[in-house]
């Protein structure tokens, strides 16, 4: 089933979702026909059209709202915080092309902070599928849930199935004792194959697709931490504030600590060019990630993670 | 212009507005409160709810009830004051005002019933108030959306957005209406950014505009009686007002814009507010926050 498919099929179930857009209708092109006055785009306006899904919302609506992530999440941050977060109103943000799907875009649409800006928000909750079958495994517990939530969309597809989704719950792939990679969003494929390519050199290697970030799986974390010498966070997003961050807190709260490589945009944006060459330029291939794991275990100090300038 | 003086009993409207007034000055002490910006709104939003919402004390949680954002949360004052002359808040709360003990401080929030959303960031309930008007377009419900806005509110791009979103989705069910004092926080708007002509620019925007005296209830009643103004377009109303509207000492002045005033002052300014125009503060006297 496809992200459009399933929200085709909830808002004809549910006479309360009201699907909008900010003029980015790549995910939902067929609904204008098919739900009338409950499809809105406002335009290019994605602050009036968050005030706009805070009214509706008022009404007792459901709306699901679209644009790219970078300016769903930050032109309209202050309208997230005020008018969703505040009141905690139940709209749904779809933040489309987030992180490294972004691929040829430049910085300017490089949705790599959106994971910490919005966990920052109190009742906003936030989510980060692994591919689209996660995706659609998870939407319908988020729609259906009394938070406003932000889900970092990625429809591309992958062989994988996951298990059922439930709310606040890692999904655990495999455990082990050597490496357990956490990671969310499109780099699980690039991990299933560090994790493959890691257990041909012998290790013990565990994977978790964190999936809900807020709420966050805590026990999970502390699992992975107390179970395998070195735990590595994976994602395409900065170093501040996201997965690596949730898990330092995670640690701290819970007066434990570990061995912890992260793997991430290190202050940086990224370098436009085709998804696979962004992945291989910025070190993110499934090999690049197996091997920096391990010089991390032969060498055991951090490396360099990533080339420090935005270079042309 | 002439009109045929509709029978809307402006001396009850007077007598409520003189109250709130009192309401206002008496919560300009102990921390202070937007005396200047609220009192600007008085009238405006006296007659809204007395004569042209349907939102009683009754009915506030009703769906078919009217709904009216206070976008410029500065006025929130006046709207408490009204409240309390409508039976919708205790008149005892007042006095709760800035005590952790309540929830009337400086800026609108839900916990007061009857508010129908928080304000305070400027810009954003123009697009709060088309998402409900949106949805009585859509579900067809016949209630009236009206949003306050503060001119120096005019700033924020997101009003003009809103403005075109509006008329975008034909929301005849829905008035802006700016209290149109002239200034800013700390001065004039037409000395740093300048707004006129504002008919004209909501007008290029597809709205349809009257302006009229916000302290003359029956220009009042006249424009807003011709609602919906024009089938199709957003509805605004540019009320001309004056800030501090009602206390000679503080009218039309940038610096009193917020006031804390002492206990005496407010003794002062009471008379003043009952016509005792021997009581003039001067601005010496006035403490300022």
């Amino acid at each position: 089933m496809t992200y459009e498919e399933l929200l085709t099929e909830t808002a004809l179930a549910n006479e309360q979702v009201i699907v909008m857009t900010a003029e980015n209708r790549a995910l939902v092109r067929n609904l204008p026909g098919i739900l009338g006055k409950r499809f809105i785009d406002t335009g290019i306006t994605e602050q009036t059209m968050i005030g706009a899904a805070a009214g509706l919302a008022l009404r007792g609506r459901i709306p699901v709202v679209h644009a790219l992530a970078a300016f769903l999440t930050m032109r309209a941050f202050e309208f997230v915080r005020t008018d969703l977060g505040i009141p905690k109103l139940p709209v749904k943000l779809s933040g489309f092309i987030p992180g490294l799907l972004s691929d040829g875009n430049g910085p300017t649409h490089q949705a790599i902070e959106d994971i910490s800006i919005m966990r920052g928000i109190p009742n906003v909750t936030v989510f980060a599928p692994a591919d689209e079958d996660d995706l659609v495994k998870m939407l319908p517990q988020i729609w259906s849930s009394a938070h406003p939530a932000y889900t970092r969309i990625n429809t591309r597809k992958t062989w994988y199935d996951h298990e059922p989704f439930v709310l606040g719950k890692a999904e655990v792939i495999a455990e082990g004792c050597d490496v357990t990679i956490l990671t969310y969003g499109l780099l699980f494929e690039q991990a299933l194959i560090a994790a493959d390519m890691l257990r041909e050199e012998g290790l013990s290697v565990g994977l978790i697709n964190m999936r809900s970030l807020k709420p966050v799986d805590e026990q999970a974390i502390l699992q992975a931490c107390a179970q395998s010498s070195l735990v590595v966070t994976l994602e395409d997003h900065f170093i501040t504030g996201g997965l690596y961050s949730i898990v330092a807190e995670v640690l701290l709260k819970n007066q434990t600590t570990a061995k912890v490589l992260p793997i991430a945009l290190n202050n940086k944006w990224f370098r436009p060019a085709l998804l696979p060459d962004v992945l291989q330029h910025e070190g993110f291939t499934g090999k690049q990630i197996a091997e920096r794991i391990l010089g991390y275990q032969t060498v055991h100090h951090q490396p360099e993670i990533l080339t420090p300038e935005f270079s042309e | 212009m002439k009109h045929n003086t509709p029978n809307i009993n402006e001396e009850e409207l007077t007598a409520i507005a003189l109250n709130v007034r009192e309401h206002i000055i008496r919560m300009s002490t102990d921390g202070g409160c937007f005396t200047g910006a609220s009192l600007s709104a008085v009238d405006l939003i006296v007659y809204l709810y007395t004569r042209f919402l349907n939102i009683n004390k009754d009915n506030l949680d009703h769906p078919d009830r009217d709904y009216l954002f206070l976008s410029k949360g500065h006025d929130v004052p006046a709207l408490y004051g009204t409240f309390a002359e409508l039976g919708l808040l205790d008149k005892d709360r007042l006095k709760n005002h800035l005590s952790l003990n309540d929830h009337i401080y400086w800026h609108p929030n839900t916990h007061i019933p009857g508010i129908e959303f928080h304000s305070g960031s400027l810009g954003h309930l123009p697009s709060v108030a088309i998402g409900v008007a949106l949805d009585l377009k859509i579900s067809g419900g016949n209630n009236k959306v009206v949003c306050i806005l503060g001119d120096g509110e005019l700033n924020e791009g997101t009003c003009w957005e809103a403005v075109l979103v509006a008329n975008a989705y034909k929301l005849d069910n829905l008035i802006f209406v700016v209290d149109r004092n002239q200034f800013q926080a700390n001065v004039r708007t037409e000395d740093l950014i300048p707004l006129e002509p504002l008919a004209d620019k909501f007008r290029a925007f597809g709205a349809a505009v009257k302006r009229i005296d916000g302290h003359n209830f029956i220009d009042l009643h006249h424009a807003f009686s011709a609602y919906p103004f024009e089938e199709g377009k957003l509805n605004v109303v540019i009320a001309d007002t004056v800030r501090g509207k009602g206390l000679p000492s503080i009218e039309e002045r940038a610096d009193r814009w917020f006031c804390n005033f002492t206990a005496d002052e407010i003794d002062q300014l009471l008379l003043e507010l009952y016509g005792d125009q021997n009581t003039l503060l001067t601005s010496e006297t006035l403490v300022v926050r």
